[in-house]
């Protein structure tokens, strides 16, 4: 909820091109989950910059604040333990990946309620919302949620409003360990592959970066440290925006539309060929007799 | 109440004043879904939303109409099934449909209290009307799906887009039928009655079967192309 006007690429359920004029570079959060100790500061830093309310969790059994994200809750760490010859722990920060081609927008039938900014930062704009869940359903990596009081649908913002003055996420600025950085796209991509070299030459032979091209790239990166099973990580292997929202969009919504106005036509040109079903004057002459 | 009763000199009840309640509380709820659905499944038509009062609210209300527009559909089937099964008549009706799409009555074999179309149309919305509380609570309750059922929640985007534009169709044939092609029917629905002759012509076993004359005489009442250029 912040960001300029001229600084929007996209806009959901608009025909009509999205205003952004000024160039801006690509901005992208890296996470390496191999340096990550699962301190949690990012969290709290999340919680305490958006001023979000504490909530209340419950036991699960892990080294992980709750079971899932909730609507006052961006940014957790997920906590897995992968067998794998001996046994590792895996701690990944789960949050919006802001995706290149995101699937909440793709969803949404209210004009303006998603947008993604020039920089890639996909944000909900929660005053056009209306809380229709559908993002719920675009979304490829069970990010949006609901707020059963507010009934309007909340994510990470990729730190929109710290990012338009030239600060870096919250969270990135709470890590301390530097598993979290932040600029632009090319840079995070070069040094997670740097990255991705040094484990591989200390024998992580899997070794890689997260940036799945299904929804064309995300800007928020991942390395990991068993890259072929992004599955243990919590992450989907190939994730894509799904079928079911793709055919609405691209196929339903077309035909539809044609449909409706093509039956209408229809209607319109029977009219002016058959006109109406008359009953024989003879008939209606017979029966005024009958009545008089 | 059964319609049928002869109420002035040459009228004849259609619909009673229930079946008329039911109709409209269903025809003025599918309206109201219609204005509002194709809101949500097109940025084509999001402007019929403000009719509304905006997508808020439409996306409130929706729902809550989508019940109370099943609910009528179910009273509607409570009142009409038997009305409205389909029968061997109508296997030789349908054969006949481009003859009543052509206004060639006289090649259309007669109908009941209701035509083969709109018993067609019955079990459309009735049927229609099912799916779409079946995926529209999915849908309403999206939130509580959890993660793993994902699928459902596609599914029931897919079942509620393609269900509900298969009921616009059979809506816009119904709306032109009932007040342009077929003269009287908007009275029927409204007021209840038509007269002798608009219940000869349209549904002669009905009124045959209403004024006990088994006769059923096979002179169709209605204009022909064939009368109009002669």
């Amino acid at each position: 909820m912040a960001g300029g006007t001229l600084e929007l690429r996209r806009i959901s359920a608009s025909k009509s091109p999205a205003p952004g004029i000024r160039q801006m570079p690509t901005v992208t959060k890296y996470i390496d989950t191999t340096t990550c100790i699962g301190c949690k500061a990012c969290e709290v830093a999340c919680q305490e910059w958006n001023d979000l309310p504490a909530e209340t969790t419950v036991q699960i059994g892990t080294y992980q604040t709750l079971p899932d994200m909730t609507a006052n809750f961006w940014n957790l760490i997920r906590f897995a333990e992968y067998e794998n010859g001996g046994l590792h722990w895996l701690m990944r920060k789960d949050q919006c990946m802001h995706c290149e081609d995101p699937g909440c927008l793709k969803a949404c039938p209210a004009p303006s309620a998603i947008v993604q900014y020039m920089n890639g930062i996909v944000d909900f704009q929660q005053d056009h919302c209306i809380g229709c869940g559908y993002c719920i359903t675009g979304c490829p990596f069970n990010i949006p949620k609901f707020h059963n009081k507010t009934k309007k649908v909340y994510k990470c913002t990729l730190c929109v409003d710290r990012v338009a003055v030239g600060l870096e996420p919250a969270c990135i600025k709470a890590c301390p360990t530097g598993c979290l950085q932040f600029g632009t796209k090319s840079q995070m991509v070069q040094l997670a592959h740097h990255r991705v070299e040094q484990l591989k030459n200390q024998g992580y032979s899997q070794a890689t970066v997260y940036d799945p091209p299904g929804v064309g790239g995300t800007n928020v990166i991942t390395v990991l440290a068993y890259g072929d099973r992004p599955d243990a990580y919590g992450l989907p292997r190939n994730p894509t925006i799904p079928l079911a929202v793709r055919l609405w969009k691209d196929v339903l919504q077309w035909l539809g539309n044609l449909s409706i106005v093509g039956g209408l036509i229809i209607a319109a040109l029977h009219y002016l060929r058959f006109g109406p079903k008359a009953v024989k004057e003879e008939a209606q002459a017979a029966e005024s007799g009958d009545e008089i | 109440m059964k319609s049928g009763r002869v109420k002035l000199p040459g009228q004849i009840e259609r619909y009673t004043f229930s079946e008329r309640v039911v109709h409209w509380i269903a025809g003025g709820g599918y309206v109201y879904l219609l204005l509002s659905g194709l809101a949500f499944f097109s940025s084509h038509f999001y402007w019929l939303a403000s009719l509304l009062g905006g997508g808020l609210a439409a996306r409130v209300w929706h729902p809550w109409v989508g019940l109370l527009f099943v609910i009528a559909v179910v009273w509607m089937h409570h009142i009409w099934r038997r009305d409205m099964r389909l029968t061997e008549a109508d296997r030789a009706w349908s054969k006949a449909l481009w003859h009543y799409i052509r206004n060639e009555d006289s090649n259309v074999p007669p109908a009941g209290r209701f035509n083969t179309g709109q018993k067609q149309f019955f079990w459309l919305m009735y049927f229609g009307g099912i799916l779409l509380l079946v995926s529209g609570l999915i849908l309403w309750f999206t939130e509580y799906v959890p993660w793993n059922w994902r699928a459902v929640r596609s599914f029931a985007v897919l079942v509620h887009v393609v269900v509900a534009l298969l009921t616009v169709g059979g809506f816009i044939v119904h709306i032109y039928m009932g007040t342009l092609v077929v003269r009287g029917g908007w009275g029927a629905i409204t007021q209840g009655t038509v007269s002798e002759t608009w219940a000869r012509a349209h549904h002669r076993l009905w009124w045959n079967e209403i004024t006990g004359d088994a006769t059923a005489k096979n002179d169709s009442l209605l204009l022909e192309p064939t009368d109009r250029t002669s």
